[in-house]
């Protein structure tokens, strides 16, 4: 980590205590985010964190910027209120499988569809922590819980997926416990112009350990982690003996040695069309099998907050001393002597 | 236009009020029809009130009962208070708006009908088995008919217009018969047709011509000899628009945020009948407001509060059912302690209701529709144009005492228009807004809980405030440093100071005034948009020799510092409204006065007539 910036880590922890569970993946999370604010050097009081409700949302509180802890699952709407209201400030917006697919859903894919200025970080450990472990909108068929004693029958979302199928224009996901491709993560939604919607795979040592285990564990990480880099090709494995083919039929996996380098598919965010970065997020859902993370998706389109501001300034230029008399006469109106 | 040298046969008839309705098929124009009539009546200066009714399909089945528009315009010499009880004249353009509106004509009144919508089908449809027009059953009315329709084809038949939007003039017809009638200029209807379609338009063609042919069929019919002649009225000297309470509502919004210096930020969802709020502010753009259409009634006012956090003017506009969705985020608001304006246009509820019916059944919600401990203040408007002093006001209680607001509007009062003196907006109070921007606390830190000693309220730092980083949330708070806290003694101090804080504006609203003779042992209490006709009601009592005084309340949390002892001095508190007892309950329950209660919930405004009746058993009888 440089030191040569304004900050340290310190400078945006707000002395609160932390009361997540000991081992819980949101205090990696939360170390990540505090170590890149402080290496990007970007005023503190320009940061606003917004969240929802559940674990994941108490967030803001544990950083020394300005927040709001808010409702469950209203994250998304809040901040937008925000980034529009100061186009300035860079707004992000916490939120978790429950609060973000659940209960806000239809916020996230408004907030997603109209590319508002909002860097949303979607802490994903596939169950509700904070209510003591029920099934959530990620968690597998199957699972028993506590409210599914006989196993989900709730089909899963997968995040990325539906991201992509808002039309987002930034779309990636990472794990809690990479911390360097944590921050690469951060760092890409920071500078996009637009919603950034990043999923962490993050994990609930109380109420849901391992969830991602084929994706962190010593054993299994090498054979899983398929790190989508632009211009690359998508290959994986501890020679990068694997690879991605993607077709009419979808994204596979590969041996290279069985289909020939010249085949593996070149990983491109930046193409206009989410399909092929919706076939790569198909891969695997759950995590079941080798798993894509980084960049599915990273293109430029103007923002909703460029836009409002243009129409303002338009309609300013157009009626440049109009006040509030004016816009009764226009009205029409009449004189009693 | 030549048929204006010509004069009517007799002179006209000269009244102090006329109240007119114009009913017809809610795809017969009606509502354009009253209000050109209407905007022409306030250039000719007469003092006025509007009511339009209309369903809440935008077309219901032709030529049914249920698909019946009106539209009632009170025109008058005089300053009215109501859009009239009865109506004087009845413009009926089929049988199913004349079954509908007939009994809310004057016996006596003037019946104007489209004969030739009364054949068979149309009067099957409003299940008529003879035609009203020629058996006797109208004897207590002097009916009018003239073929609308024949002539409406005959006059645009060179204009261009063809197929079935040749009749869509005939309204036009109707309003040149009536303008015609009431000695109104046809000038500013055909300056607004030609404006609104071009005056090449065939459509605009067919409308001048149909409207043309109407005026002249009043002029030359021998049946038509009678004309009225309405003078303007007395109002105070000074400029006046015709304004319904949304347009009211919405530039007072705007208004609120000049005298704030603040950016308006409107968060919003389309509801009837508060959708207008959100149209009309969203062309008024050249004023730095920014409006957002959310994807839900919960984003509408999350968006807003967001926008407050961040230092705007922030307003959510709604009717009951997205307050209920609302009603989360005001939680929200009044604990974090950040300035908001809700406004609720009322209508007949629960649920989907009449959409487009009046109610002020969303009362008890205002004031109690929360999760916790949770007061705010609730104003009202009484009138359409008081609607703009009333968005003024609740955003000043918003932005001093940082808290959310209820603005409580209805539906009568959203459409209906009055005449509004229009304010010198140069001399507008201002607010004295000022976000917070050093610290506070002892030691150089910032509190962001720390209470003005006077209102209670707490500073507004703003993100992008240097120094000032704080956290706000939904998590009880620590009555100083704002930092999370469970400590059972601070809840309870921070609600009593949440409390203690709302409570307070008493201190800083007006005392209520009564008015009405000395004498006067009854007291009518009012709120919302039944002013005018408690008022008129009152006025009607008192002249009838059963004096009663009445009083307004605008300000219904806190109640104005001096109300109980105002309802004290009363032997008698008749409270009239357009829902089961609401208020009534909340004068009982607060002051222990045994208030008596008139209630409809028939998602129609009062007549006078029906509080006046109420006032004079109330007066008259001895007990």
């Amino acid at each position: 980590m440089t030191t040569d910036t304004r900050y340290t880590r310190a400078d945006f922890q707000s002395g609160g205590e932390v009361k997540w569970c000991p081992g819980c993946g949101d205090y990696t999370i939360l170390a990540s985010v505090q170590n890149f604010l402080a290496e990007l050097d970007v005023d503190r009081e320009k940061h606003v964190f917004v969240s929802g409700i559940g674990c994941a949302s108490r967030f803001p509180y544990y950083m020394n910027t300005y927040g709001m802890h808010s409702i469950h699952g209203r994250a998304a709407a809040i901040a937008t209120g925000v980034a529009l209201a100061d186009p300035s400030l860079t707004v992000w917006v916490i939120t978790g499988d429950g609060d973000g697919l659940s209960i806000g859903g239809n916020h996230l894919i408004h907030a997603l569809r109209r590319n508002v200025n909002l860097k949303i970080l979607l802490f994903n450990n596939q169950i509700y922590g904070l209510t003591k472990g029920q099934y959530s909108p990620t968690s597998e068929l199957g699972k028993r819980t506590k409210t599914s004693p006989a196993g989900s029958i709730d089909h899963p979302f997968n995040p990325v997926s539906l991201a992509l199928g808002t039309e987002a224009t930034f779309v990636a996901r990472t794990i809690d416990m990479d911390r360097p491709h944590t921050t690469a993560m951060l760092r890409a939604a920071y500078e996009h112009q637009g919603t950034a919607f990043v999923e962490i795979y993050q994990n609930c040592n109380v109420f849901n350990d391992k969830a991602f285990q084929l994706l962190t564990g010593r054993q299994e990480r090498e054979a899983n982690r398929i790190y989508l880099e632009a211009g690359e090709p998508i290959v994986f494995g501890a020679d990068n003996e694997m690879g991605v083919t993607v077709g009419l039929d979808g994204a596979k996996i590969v041996e290279v040695a069985d289909v020939g380098m010249d085949a593996i598919a070149i990983h491109d965010p930046t193409m206009p069309n989410p399909g092929v970065a919706f076939l790569l997020s198909r891969l695997s859902h759950g995590p079941t099998g080798p798993t894509p993370i980084g960049v599915f998706r990273q293109v430029q389109r103007v923002t909703y907050g460029e836009l409002m501001t243009e129409q303002i300034e338009a309609a300013k230029e157009r009626n440049a001393s109009a006040s509030i008399s004016d816009l009764v006469s226009q009205h029409g109106t009449w004189r009693v002597e | 236009m030549q048929e204006e040298t010509l004069s009517p046969p007799k002179p006209p008839e000269q009244r102090d009020q006329v109240v007119i309705r114009f009913a017809g098929d809610s795809g017969d124009g009606m509502q354009l029809a009253g209000t050109r009539f209407t905007e022409t009546s306030a250039a000719f200066g007469n003092d006025l009130a509007t009511f339009p009714s209309f369903p809440a399909e935008i077309r219901a089945p032709q030529g049914t009962l249920a698909g019946v528009s009106s539209f009632q315009v009170h025109i008058a010499d005089w300053d009215i208070l109501t859009h009239g009880d009865e109506a004087d004249v009845l413009v009926a353009m089929n049988p199913a708006a004349l079954k509908t509106n007939l009994r809310d004509v004057k016996p006596g009144g003037l019946i104007l009908a489209n004969e030739d919508a009364f054949d068979e089908r149309n009067l099957e449809k409003a299940g008529y088995e003879t035609n009203p027009l020629h058996d006797d059953s109208l004897s207590g009315y002097h009916v009018l008919t003239a073929p609308m329709e024949k002539l409406t084809k005959i006059a645009v038949k060179d204009t261009g217009v063809t197929g079935r939007s040749v009749l869509r003039s005939k309204n036009f017809f109707a309003l040149g018969l009536i303008s015609w009638m009431f000695n109104r200029p046809t000038e500013p209807i055909l300056e607004w047709v030609n404006n609104k379609f071009g005056a090449e338009n065939p459509v605009a063609r067919a409308n001048v011509e149909a409207l043309r042919a109407g005026f002249n069929f009043g002029n030359t019919t021998e049946e038509f000899h009678h004309t009225f002649e309405v003078a303007p009225a007395k109002l105070p000297p000074g400029e006046y628009a015709n304004i319904t309470g949304n347009q009211a509502l919405a530039w007072g919004l705007v208004a609120a945020a000049k005298a704030a210096g603040l950016p308006l930020f409107l968060g919003s969802y389309p509801i009837t009948p508060a959708t207008s709020i959100l149209e009309e502010i969203a062309r008024l753009k050249h004023f730095g407001v920014k409006t957002f259409q959310a994807e839900d009634e919960i984003a509408g006012v999350g968006v807003a509060l967001g926008a407050a956090f961040a230092g705007h003017l922030a307003v959510t506009t709604t009717s009951g059912p997205g307050v209920s969705l609302k009603s989360e985020t005001l939680s929200l608001a009044l604990t974090t302690e950040l300035p908001l304006v809700l406004v609720d246009v009322q209508r007949a509820g629960p649920s989907t209701g009449l959409p487009t019916k009046v109610e002020q059944s969303d009362l008890m919600m205002a004031l109690y529709g929360r999760h916790g401990e949770a007061p705010l203040p609730v104003i009202a408007a009484a009138s359409p144009s008081d609607a703009f002093e009333v968005a003024m006001e609740a955003a000043r209680l918003a932005l001093k005492y940082m808290t959310p607001v209820i603005l409580l509007s209805d539906g009568y009062l959203a459409n209906g228009a009055e005449p509004w003196q229009i304010p010198d907006f140069d001399n507008l109070p201002e607010f004295d807004i000022k976000y917070a921007t050093e610290p506070n606390g002892p030691d150089g830190e910032y509190l962001p809980y720390a209470r003005d000693e006077v209102t209670g309220a707490r500073p507004w730092a703003i993100p992008g405030t240097p120094g000032l980083e704080h956290r706000v949330g939904g998590l009880e708070k620590d009555a100083l440093t704002g930092l999370v806290s469970y400590d059972p003694d601070n809840h309870e101090l921070m609600t009593e100071a949440r409390a203690a804080k709302i409570a307070g504006i008493a201190n800083d609203i007006p005392e209520a005034e009564v008015s009405g003779p000395e004498e006067a042992k009854t007291l009518v209490v009012s709120w919302g948009s039944t002013f005018g006709a408690v008022r008129a009601a009152v006025n009607n009592a008192t002249d009838a020799g059963y004096p009663a005084a009445h009083l307004h309340v605008r300000y219904l949390n806190p109640f104005p510092r001096n109300l109980g002892d105002l309802l004290a001095a009363y032997e008698k508190v008749l409270v009239p409204e357009l829902n089961s007892g609401q208020l009534a309950a909340l004068l009982r329950a607060a002051y222990l006065v045994p208030t008596v209660t008139l209630n409809k919930v028939q998602g129609e405004p009062f007549m006078a007539n029906e509080i006046t009746k109420k006032i004079i058993d109330l007066v008259g009888d001895p007990s």
